[in-house]
């Protein structure tokens, strides 16, 4: 054999080696799931934890810090002794973890928030999720005789569910509106309105004060979503709230929604916004509420949170519900928008799932729940945890708010469910707040994309 | 002894084609395989579906509009620049007075090295300061147009679909000018200055000199700009990310390819899809890069 073909065959060789290495180390190759590991049961460890089994939580680290968690981790140890348990807050949980999952060596627990979260729908469709039902019919930590399902507000197991089965559980309590500067209001002796048409009439006063009436976080649409389908829902009810999410045929171009869509318009073309909203960005419109530049902003009850070191002092921040949109609505007033935020979930092939589910047992023990509304200024979805706390005037107001809806609370689904609709969604309503589309053409476009998104055999559906 | 050297070659070699291999050559084999697949970027299973993504690309209404934006800043960001950082350089190294002549305008020095501070700055700062640039209502750009009597002007520029893109478009050529102007400034700095002294003698004025002499000679380097540009343009996502309405809008206005396919991945889960779209925009810049450089072939000039 001569050099030369032999250096050729070395170099063949080394490339087929190079290229099955390439391929066999492929980011589709996948574990498969352990052998889950189950200690006794007894009254002290009803979850079956193994006994010195170690715990990984990771998290994510964002407005609401990450006491509450830490708080949680000093319960579980206090019940563990034997475990050693690690504890990770994260910006962008969904860069770290998703190798994780695909390589099959996910943490145990996992707070799944944030811009940069993993897809809980995709996750679940990958069968990558812990089914809750055990944690849910297990003694709560305060009290053996309720169970943690008995702890939490209404809509948070509903909001965990996709496809009939838990699959994470929120730990925060957001309720949308509008917020106002209560002191602003004393002074020129305005009230929050309860119908749409008091709420032009205090738009034309405030005008008259020289501030504008209205100002919203322009760069990301879907902050004025929020006012907009509280109104349709409440104008529409329950029916039009499932209608949407379910892709019913007509679903945008319902009544209620176009109603909606018109008043929300009606704000723009009536000269009710503070010039250039549409271009704000969340912080920017933010801070030109809490400098007094506009009098009604909407938003999420993290906004107190959000603005603590803008807000001048004295300017008492309250919520208000989305006014009533008719005479005839199908809620009441007082009907708002709620949902459950912070997702909380056992990942499928966890080394320890036992001990997630006793870890979240203890998250959603009374202590931890009322640290973390102290702490992070935030509702928890814990009953009766804000009970007897001095509470912030935002936090107050939300607490109120909540209690005056009673079993009032509506959510839209789509945006969890169809992040494709959602997007077109936002783009249309930036539209329809730019004034350069009307609510027709608003819901138009919207159905269309609904239609089209019913009509796509790859899109797993789901409905309530 | 040859076998010695053999394996010291090898030696040299292997670390860095390794390397190369598994965290370059690697993941873009794999994205051409994914881009065959369904996989949602979760579960360790991806089913095979064929060319399917790609067909579907094209009646994909966000990917047809940031291909078309992404064509309009294709068209604009190299060439704009270059005619720039030529202009600059050509006032740097040709400018000033007859006498001095080489020497370039009064502070050349000086403009050198302030051209070139706009590189030092990261996208993600670049980003942040020029939204508050073009903020409505106090924003700098408002201000100036205010100030010197074009208030007619004042806008929300990331917020009206007409003015959206040529915002984001300004930025990137107000990053990228100084690095050229560098690039074309020590490109005409090695101009053999007899050259250009015999060509003013006969006559030639600093443009005709800027045209016959000066910008054939420093071709090269235009060639080489032209296609780093190009695929600068074909980017534009961390300006997009962080500048516009949406970020992308308003009314997809500013929509690259970049963006959706980050969205399809991260926020759709469809891990496959935006392989095609990765796989799809690999082979339009490996192409323009192609077109380019033949495009702009010229005969060379071998200084002595």
């Amino acid at each position: 054999m001569n050099l030369p073909s032999s250096r050729r065959t070395l170099l063949r060789l080394s490339t087929v080696a190079g290229a099955a290495t390439v391929l066999s180390g492929c980011v589709t190759a996948g574990g498969d799931k352990p052998e889950q590991t189950k200690g006794t049961v007894t009254e002290d460890n009803p979850l079956g934890v193994p006994e010195g089994a170690d715990l990984e939580v990771v998290m994510f680290n964002g407005g609401y810090g990450e006491e509450y968690t830490q708080h949680a981790v000093t319960l579980y140890e206090e019940r563990h002794p034997g475990a050693t348990v690690t504890h990770e807050g994260l910006q962008k949980v969904g860069e770290v973890l998703q190798p994780r999952f695909v390589a099959g060596d996910p943490p145990d627990v996992v707070d799944n928030s944030g811009a940069g979260r993993l897809d809980i729908a995709a996750l679940a469709a990958a069968d990558q999720l812990t089914d809750l039902a055990e944690l849910l019919d297990a003694p709560s930590v305060d009290d053996p005789g309720v169970k943690v399902r008995d702890l939490l507000l209404p809509g948070v197991v509903e909001d965990g569910t996709l496809d009939g089965t838990v699959r994470f559980l929120n730990y925060s309590y957001v309720v949308w509106g509008l917020w106002y500067s209560q002191s602003l209001f004393d002074q020129h002796g305005w009230t929050a309105p309860e119908t749409w048409d008091d709420m032009l009439a205090l738009c034309e006063e405030i005008k008259g004060a020289g501030i504008a009436p209205w100002t919203w976080q322009g760069k990301y649409p879907e902050y004025m979503m929020d006012p907009l389908q509280s109104l349709a829902a409440k104008a529409g009810g329950l029916d039009l709230v499932y209608a949407v999410d379910n892709l019913e045929p007509g679903a945008w171009q319902q009544d209620g929604m176009l109603a909606a869509a018109d008043a929300i318009h009606g704000l723009v073309t009536g000269g009710h916004i503070l010039q250039g909203s549409e271009g704000l960005s969340h912080t920017e419109a933010q801070n030109a509420w809490c400098n007094g530049q506009a009098a009604f902003i909407p938003c999420g009850s993290w906004i107190e949170g959000e603005q603590q070191g803008v807000t001048p002092d004295g300017f008492d921040m309250t919520l208000a519900a989305v006014p009533a949109l008719t005479s005839a609505d199908a809620l009441p007033y007082g009907a708002v928008q709620g949902a459950s935020s912070e997702s909380f979930l056992v990942p499928a092939q966890a080394a320890n799932p036992r001990g997630g589910l006793d870890y979240l047992r203890c998250l959603f023990s009374g202590e931890v729940a009322r640290g973390f509304a102290e702490s992070a200024k935030a509702m928890p979805v814990v009953r009766g945890a804000t009970e007897g706390l001095d509470l912030s005037s935002g936090l107050a107001s939300v607490a109120s708010t909540l209690e005056s809806a009673g079993e009032h609370v509506f959510g839209y689904k789509y945006r969890t469910w169809y992040p494709e609709l959602a997007v077109e969604v936002d783009t249309a309503t930036g539209e329809l707040l730019g004034g350069r589309a009307d609510a027709q053409q608003w819901a138009d476009r919207i159905q269309a994309a609904a239609d089209a998104l019913a009509a796509d055999d790859s899109v797993v559906k789901y409905e309530r | 002894m040859r076998h010695g050297k053999y394996r010291f070659l090898i030696g040299a070699l292997a670390p860095p084609l390794l390397l190369y291999g598994v965290f370059v050559v690697s993941p873009y084999a794999q994205a051409f395989y994914l881009a065959l697949t369904d996989w949602n970027g979760l579960s360790a299973e991806a089913g095979f579906v064929g060319l399917a993504n790609f067909a579907d690309l094209w009646s994909d209404k966000l990917f047809l509009s940031a291909l078309r934006n992404n064509g309009f800043m294709l068209l604009v960001v190299p060439t704009a620049t270059i005619v720039l950082a030529l202009f600059f350089s050509a006032c740097l190294t040709l400018g000033g007075g007859m006498r001095r002549s080489g020497r370039g305008v009064r502070g050349s020095g000086l403009y050198r090295i302030v051209y070139f501070f706009p590189q030092l700055l990261s996208v993600a700062i670049l980003g942040v300061l020029f939204q508050f640039v073009y903020t409505p209502g106090n924003g700098l750009l408002n201000g100036v147009l205010g100030a010197i009597g074009l208030g007619g002007l004042e806008r929300a520029w990331l917020a009206d679909p007409a003015s959206a893109l040529p915002a984001v478009t300004a930025v990137m050529i107000w990053s990228a000018v100084g690095f050229y102007v560098v690039l074309f400034t020590a490109a005409m700095d090695s101009v053999p200055a007899d050259v250009v002294e015999a060509a003013t003698l006969d006559g030639a004025g600093r443009f005709t000199v800027f045209r016959r002499i000066t910008l054939p000679l420093v071709w090269d380097s235009v060639q080489v700009a032209y296609v780093y540009l190009g695929i600068l343009a074909l980017d534009g996502f961390a300006l997009v990310q962080i500048m516009t309405v949406g970020p992308g809008g308003p009314d997809n206005a500013t929509e690259v390819i970049g963006l959706t396919l980050y969205r399809s991945a991260f926020t759709y889960g469809e891990f496959g899809y935006a392989s095609a779209m990765g796989v799809t925009l690999f082979f339009i810049t490996l192409t323009l890069t192609a077109l380019a450089l033949r495009a702009t072939k010229r005969e060379r000039v071998e200084l002595a």
